[in-house]
């Protein structure tokens, strides 16, 4: 048991940490830093401009995408070199926050089901951060049951014309391209009845429309389609056949490992620690480090449950379900643990302005914020079906619409 | 990076496992639960002959030489099996106290008797309610002659020997405190067994009354090396935690397939499946803390501390958590005497407590993480 690379991983480290040190924008370091819960603030530049800068440069030196080919735009780096590259890179990983959907998600799905002219048309781009790409699966009607989706594609002559909404879609606003998942039959159960395309965002009759959250940001956005064109040369997989092609996108989702999730407990460990309560310092308090401890050990564990992960890589084995936890943790912890905070600092914690008293508003911030961290790429509930279904092989639920052709199935909500 | 355990130590708890699934089966756990026997003689043998005992005592005292990694993976096994023997006092608080601060005679006379199955040992500490601190050490030392009362004791009824915290100062600090070693064969003490959580490891009380103790470690140094061996022990009951709360997991998991309710199996209601996702949850984040706390052991790393009552906590948490719901899983028959869940909660309530209870490594935890963001 030890922490070291192997001879050949530190080489590489080496060589990625050289690179980064002589390119990385150090000017962002400090403001990157700074940035939690996945929103990057940064007083004087645009996250889309920085982020295609940074992400040119990395595929100028070969390390964007890199782990896809090479004649993909990649560099077949192996799995353990993705993570040795993350870590490495660090801060500045977030400034490619706009191509993760694109790098996780959307190209993975071209890579496994596009044609080759596709292939070598977009995913070089992607990698480049030339093409910017969202994904376009959840409606107000399909949420974690996505399969209920309801927007139409119908085949007209070599074209597929496509009406309908879609909604929390990251980034469709500077997007350039949209990975959209359609019903093309209804007759069929609603599994069958899919398709799988991608479409240039600025087609005609696509319109982009911002979601004002509940935290009162926007970063989402509804997309709506009417009579959109898209050539059938831009369909992934075979018509009917896009469920399967979806669970790729998916799944990508799900496997990124090595990447750190927030858990709010520095934030928490170091307010508690300048805290003075009425008897002194809050960390000095028992209830206080009660609460504390036992979410450093959730912090810790799910540190030490992705060095596991990352040693199985290391060796070249399938990492193992284990890495299926860290969103749920660390979602559920944000939220509690922002809530205990604004209640250590009593009346105070209901402001939300740059107070003294709340440390600029961190924790209600983590508060208002927390919420999409148990629904957006998977609810809570959905992440304990997917545990108990396929890690601890419990029986799937009760599909009373499974059967059923899509047309006959009753709908209701939003 | 290899943050995990190798080949050959996953072959040895293979090996474990194979052995204890053999000799220690929830039936035979049950002599020992239904007090016919105050603990497993045979399967203690058993242990012995396996090299199990000793596995890392060096050899020069009689053990394998292996080391703390392939104790942990036997830990683990132990857990699971629930073994009704004394392992943990003997092998993780009696023995890894005398590695620390023994002297070689006293390595000589009590290691290779350990590793032999020869020997049960244990830790006196406790004197009634409190979690570990020096100034809760009343029992006094003079001049090699100790008077007291220890309570409870782990395994003290079966135990041939212990090592015991005493007072020998009363200037209020941890120096005040030293450690010795006593011969319960030798006389000057009473035992009495105390009814308790967990039947399959038995407490007692032992009174000392004018007893020969000779010291184990330098005088005054009793509380600096008693902590270190509480970090170890933590780690090591961590592991038997952890192997706990998986096959706590298991059993709920295999009775929600198997039990049919409203005309099907009650793992298809989320209610229940949540529940066990949950578990797996607690045991999965306990099971990555507990290598890190095997990984600071096994190298003796400055981290031991904080690593130890990181894996404490969350393996104590764990564990409850894993038996308590295994028991909501099983419904009604969860809570008879016939099935085997109720095991489970007696063990992973009497170990929530028995290194001091989770306020006590909150405490470590906490002073610890803050000497290190200090730094």
């Amino acid at each position: 048991m030890n922490f070291d690379d192997t001879p050949q991983e530190a080489a590489f480290r080496e060589t990625a940490r050289k690179w980064v040190e002589a390119n990385a924008p150090k000017e962002l370091h400090a403001e990157l830093s700074k940035s939690s819960l996945g929103r990057i603030r940064l007083a004087n530049h645009d996250i889309v401009d920085v982020g295609k800068a940074w992400q040119k440069k990395k595929f100028e030196g070969n390390w964007a995408c890199l782990h896809w080919p090479k004649e993909y735009g990649g560099r077949d780096a192996t799995p353990i070199e993705k993570v040795i590259w993350q870590q490495e890179e660090g801060v500045y990983g977030k400034l490619t926050q706009p191509f993760q959907i694109g790098e996780g998600m959307c190209g993975p799905t071209v890579m496994a089901w596009g044609s080759e002219d596709a292939k070598r048309l977009h995913l070089p781009k992607l990698a480049a951060g030339e093409e910017i790409w969202c994904q376009l699966f959840s409606e107000p009607s399909a949420g974690s049951d996505v399969a209920g989706l309801r927007t139409r594609a119908e085949k007209k002559g070599e074209n597929w014309v496509v009406n309908g909404q879609k909604i929390w879609t990251s980034g469709a606003h500077y997007s350039d391209f949209g990975l959209l998942i359609a019903r093309t039959d209804p007759n069929v159960p609603k599994h069958k009845g899919l398709t799988m395309f991608f479409l240039d965002m600025r087609s005609p009759g696509v319109e982009v429309r911002p979601i004002k959250q509940a935290n009162g940001m926007q970063e989402f956005n509804e997309v709506y389609f009417t009579d959109v064109v898209i050539p059938d040369s831009q369909r992934l997989g075979a018509v009917g056949e896009g469920w399967s092609v979806s669970l790729t996108t998916l799944m990508n989702e799900r496997m990124s490992i090595g990447s750190r999730l927030a858990t709010g407990v520095p934030e928490l460990f170091d307010f508690c620690a300048n805290l003075m309560l009425e008897d002194g310092l809050a960390i000095d308090d028992p209830a206080v480090r009660s609460k504390l401890a036992s979410w450093a050990v959730k912090s810790s564990g799910l540190k030490y449950t992705s060095y596991r992960a990352i040693s199985a890589l290391s060796k070249g084995e399938r990492p193992g379900p284990e890495n299926s936890i860290g969103k749920l943790v660390s979602g559920m912890m944000l939220q509690d643990i922002a809530t205990y905070a604004m209640d250590l600092q009593g009346a105070a914690g209901a402001l939300t302005g740059t107070d003294e008293e709340t440390v600029q508003g961190q924790f209600q911030q983590m508060l208002l914020s927390s919420p999409s961290m148990r629904i957006a790429g998977g609810t809570d509930e959905i992440l304990r079906n997917i545990i108990a279904e396929r890690v601890l092989g419990l029986p799937g639920d009760i599909r009373v619409d499974k059967d059923v052709p899509y047309n006959k199935i009753p709908t209701k909500g939003r | 990076m290899n943050f995990d355990f190798s080949d050959d130590q996953k072959q040895l708890r293979d090996q474990a496992r194979k052995f204890l699934t053999e000799k220690c089966s929830p039936k035979a756990v049950r002599i020992v639960l239904d007090g016919k026997a105050p603990y497993d003689k045979e399967l203690w043998k058993g242990l012995a002959e396996m090299g199990f005992l000793g596995v890392a005592i060096p050899e020069e005292f009689g053990g394998a030489g292996a080391g703390h990694l392939e104790l942990c993976v036997i830990a683990e096994e132990m857990g699971r099996a629930n073994a009704p023997v004394p392992f943990s006092s003997t092998v993780y608080l009696a023995a890894e106290a005398l590695m620390i601060a023994g002297s070689d005679a006293q390595k000589k006379k009590w290691l290779p008797a350990i590793a032999s199955g020869e020997t049960i040992g244990t830790l006196a500490l406790f004197e009634g309610k409190g979690n570990p601190s020096p100034k809760n050490v009343k029992l006094t030392a003079a001049n090699g002659v100790l008077n007291g009362v220890k309570k409870p004791v782990a395994d003290g009824a079966i135990a041939d020997f212990t090592v015991v915290a005493a007072r020998t100062g009363s200037s209020g600090r941890e120096g005040d405190i030293s450690l010795f070693l006593v011969d319960l064969k030798a006389g000057g003490v009473e035992v009495k067994s105390l009814t308790n959580l967990d039947p399959t490891r038995g407490q007692a009380e032992i009174t000392f009354k004018d007893c020969k103790a000779e010291l184990l470690g330098a005088a005054g140094e009793g509380w600096s090396i008693l902590t270190q061996v509480l970090d170890r022990a933590a780690v090591l009951c961590a592991f038997e935690q952890v192997g706990g709360s998986d096959r706590a997991l298991e059993m709920g998991r295999d009775y929600a397939l198997d039990r049919i309710a409203f005309g099907r199996q009650i793992g298809s209601f989320q209610a229940v499946k949540h529940m066990l996702a949950d578990m797996y949850v607690s045991a999965t984040l306990a099971r990555s803390n507990s290598y890190y706390g095997a990984w600071a052991l096994s190298t003796n790393a400055g981290e031991l501390p904080e690593a130890a009552a990181a894996a404490r906590i969350s393996a104590t948490q764990a564990f409850q958590h894993c038996a308590k719901n295994n028991i909501q899983v099983h419904g009604g028959m969860g809570f008879t005497w016939e099935f085997d869940c109720h095991m489970y909660y007696r063990r992973a309530n009497a170990m929530a407590l028995g290194l001091g209870s989770l306020t006590y490594w909150e405490d470590q935890l906490i002073d610890h993480m803050r000497k290190k963001n200090a730094a």
